[in-house]
This record gives C-alpha cells, sequence and structure tokens, in this order.
C-alpha cells in the first residue's frame, strides 16, 4: 500500500479533475462554476470531462488579451492565477508535479514499459524556462492579431495534454469537426506520440524538456515551506536515491533541486539510511526509511551482534 | 522557523485576492467553459 500510495493518489486527482462523466451523453464540455478554479496540474479544460480551468490556458488568455484589457480599462493581468499558483508553490514547490498531475501519470505509467531506458541530458533542463517565458508571456503579449488579442501559443502549437484530452476526445464526440482538421492538428498528434515514444524510453521527457507550468513551480522548490533535508552523516553514497530519481537528481548534491518533482520516491522507497527527511513549517517529518526488509534485518543484525573493532591490534 | 515562506505565501495570497477583486475569476470561467477549437489546434 505504502509503494502505491503515489500511484493512487495521482489516478484520484486524474479522475477528480476530469470528473465529468456526463459527457459522452451531453457531447459537450462542463460548464459549471468549479471552472473557474484552476487545476494545480497540467489538465487541458476543453477536455469533456475536466472539472476545472488549465493553469497555463488561463494564464495564457490573460496575457493574449492584455492589451485589450487596458485599453477597456478593465486591468486583467492573471494575478488570480498567478496567485493562486504561487500559494501552491510557496506551500509544497513541485510536489504538483509529482502527485496530482495527470499528464505526468501518463508518463509514469508509460515508463514503465520494459525495454530500454535512457537518460536526458541536462542541457534539456534549461528547456521548460525558454518555453514558459516564450510561449506563455512573452508571445501571447507581442504578437497580436488586428483587433489586439494575442494567441494561445503554447496550447495551439505545442501542448500534447490538449490533444490527449481535448483535441481527440472531441473530434470522436463531434465527428463533424473533421472537416476543420488541418495541418496544424496532425502536427499536434506527432508531438504527442513523439512524446509517448519518448516516455517509454526515459523518465518524465515533456516534464523536463517543456512544461511550463512545472518550470513556475520550479522557482519555489527551494523556498517553499515544505522542504526535504539531507543529513550528510547517515549518506552513504550509494546512489540508490539517483537510480530510483524519475528526473536523474543526486539529492546528496542538491536537496531541493529545482527540477525535483517532489515525488518522494527517495525518501520513501530508496534510501535505506535515514539520509533523507522532511519539514514543513518547522514540523520534522519522518525520515527515509530501508527499502526492504533484508536491509533492515541487516541493519539489526549489525546492532545486535556488537561486531569487534576489527582495527584493534590486540 | 524561516519566514521566507510564510512571506511568499502571504505575497501570492494577496496577489491572488487583487485578481479576484477585478474580476479575473469570472474571466478565468468565460474562458474554460467555452471550447476554443483554435486553441487545441482544429480551425
Amino acid at each position: 500500500m505504502r509503494r502505491y500510495l503515489r500511484r493512487i493518489i495521482q489516478s484520484l486527482s486524474a479522475l477528480f479533475l476530469n470528473g465529468y462523466w456526463y459527457f459522452p451523453i451531453s457531447r459537450t464540455i462542463y460548464q459549471g462554476q468549479l471552472k473557474s478554479i484552476c487545476s494545480p496540474g497540467l489538465n487541458c479544460h476543453s477536455c469533456p470531462a475536466a472539472i476545472t480551468a488549465c493553469p497555463l490556458g488561463a494564464i495564457q488568455n490573460f496575457m493574449a488579451g492584455i492589451r485589450a484589457s487596458v485599453e477597456a480599462a478593465r486591468y486583467h493581468f492573471g494575478f488570480y492565477v498567478l496567485g493562486w499558483l504561487g500559494i501552491i508553490g510557496g506551500l509544497v514547490g513541485r510536489m504538483p508535479c509529482g502527485w496530482i498531475c495527470p499528464f505526468g501519470l501518463i508518463q509514469d505509467l508509460l515508463f514503465k514499459i520494459p525495454g530500454r531506458k535512457i537518460r536526458i541530458p541536462d542541457i534539456f533542463s534549461y528547456g521548460p524556462y525558454i518555453f514558459l517565458a516564450l510561449t506563455i508571456f512573452i508571445l501571447p503579449i507581442w504578437v497580436v492579431d488586428a483587433f489586439g488579442y494575442g494567441f494561445l501559443w503554447f496550447c495551439k502549437f505545442i501542448c500534447p495534454a490538449g490533444t490527449l484530452e481535448a483535441g481527440l476526445p472531441l473530434l470522436i464526440l463531434q465527428p463533424t469537426l473533421y472537416g476543420m482538421v488541418g495541418h496544424l492538428f496532425y502536427i499536434k498528434v506527432a508531438v504527442l506520440f513523439f512524446f509517448f515514444t519518448w516516455s517509454v524510453l526515459a523518465s518524465r521527457p515533456f516534464c523536463r524538456t517543456v512544461c511550463p507550468l512545472g518550470a513556475f513551480y520550479s522557482f519555489f522548490n527551494r523556498a517553499s515551506l515544505f522542504q526535504l533535508k539531507y543529513h550528510p552523516e547517515k549518506c552513504t553514497h550509494c546512489e540508490l536515491c539517483y537510480q530510483d530519481c524519475p528526473v536523474d537528481i543526486k539529492f546528496y548534491e542538491s536537496p531541493n533541486d529545482i527540477r525535483c518533482i517532489r515525488c518522494l520516491v527517495c525518501l520513501r522507497e530508496s534510501c535505506a539510511f535515514g539520509a533523507i527527511s522532511w519539514e514543513m513549517g518547522g514540523i520534522e517529518g519522518q525520515s527515509s526509511r530501508p527499502k526492504t526488509s533484508l536491509v533492515n534485518s541487516q541493519l539489526s543484525l549489525v546492532k545486535k551482534t556488537q561486531l569487534p573493532d576489527l582495527t584493534n591490534d590486540q | 522557523m524561516r519566514k521566507g515562506p510564510f512571506i511568499i505565501i502571504g505575497v501570492f495570497l494577496l496577489l491572488c485576492l487583487m485578481g479576484t477583486v477585478t474580476g479575473e475569476v469570472r474571466y478565468v470561467l468565460e474562458k474554460a467553459v467555452s471550447i476554443c477549437l483554435d486553441c487545441i489546434g482544429i480551425g
């Protein structure tokens, strides 16, 4: 149960965030008041089952309409969404990536498919920040149509979650839309399959190379209320945490690294020596536990047998 | 106890409230309840 806790929470989150199961009958998307709240993870609000708004879609809408908003003296700058994401980030950093995001769950499941695995070069870790700056803020504000409105660059040209959760299901629900499908949609489907394939080979490629939402949360990792703590006196540098880490972080070199998605695999499953613990607002959490009962029994055996000091020549 | 996280949360809470007061919640709802085909690559 302990081992599957994260998977259970991820699955329940995905089901909850996409909890409008009446859509096969209504043949349209959910239109209730819950959609004024943004999901903590990447979840397209054009998905027929989605009951919350996508934070990236919402921010882009604000940025795209910022000129028109100022001209109309409405002054909508996206403070509501940015504030909401900042509160989450200030509390737990990137934890929603590891525990709530439905697209993260899909990538995690694809990575379970057995086969040859590859690591993602560190240079790609700059990608999410470039996509955050360009596609979420700069381009939607800068490139506008004749009426002063910008485009939702990330949603329109990149987002594979939108293609999977909204584009494809809407085409199934409303076959009349087939006539509107153009080259752009085929490119987006290719992007989706590219990330699906990459997810089988490498862990969380979309989160690590593209996701602007993860990039936003990452700014809070080192300053959030929730912090992971490293106890160097207990660490043996066995690198089990590094081997199990879905984003290839050596915890002992960089606790609370900005790339860390706070999945807590290192704390809950990898570390057998209690070198990792957590803290939230001054409240200390439990430290890491041995991975298997075998390690447990070995450690207790060492303590009980009181091995003689082999360095003593006498 | 570290004060930094509480300051950050307070600042963003204020930001969130400012957005709420200026009617941004309604704007998010308006955009989220309509299907933007252009935004998902169709059309």
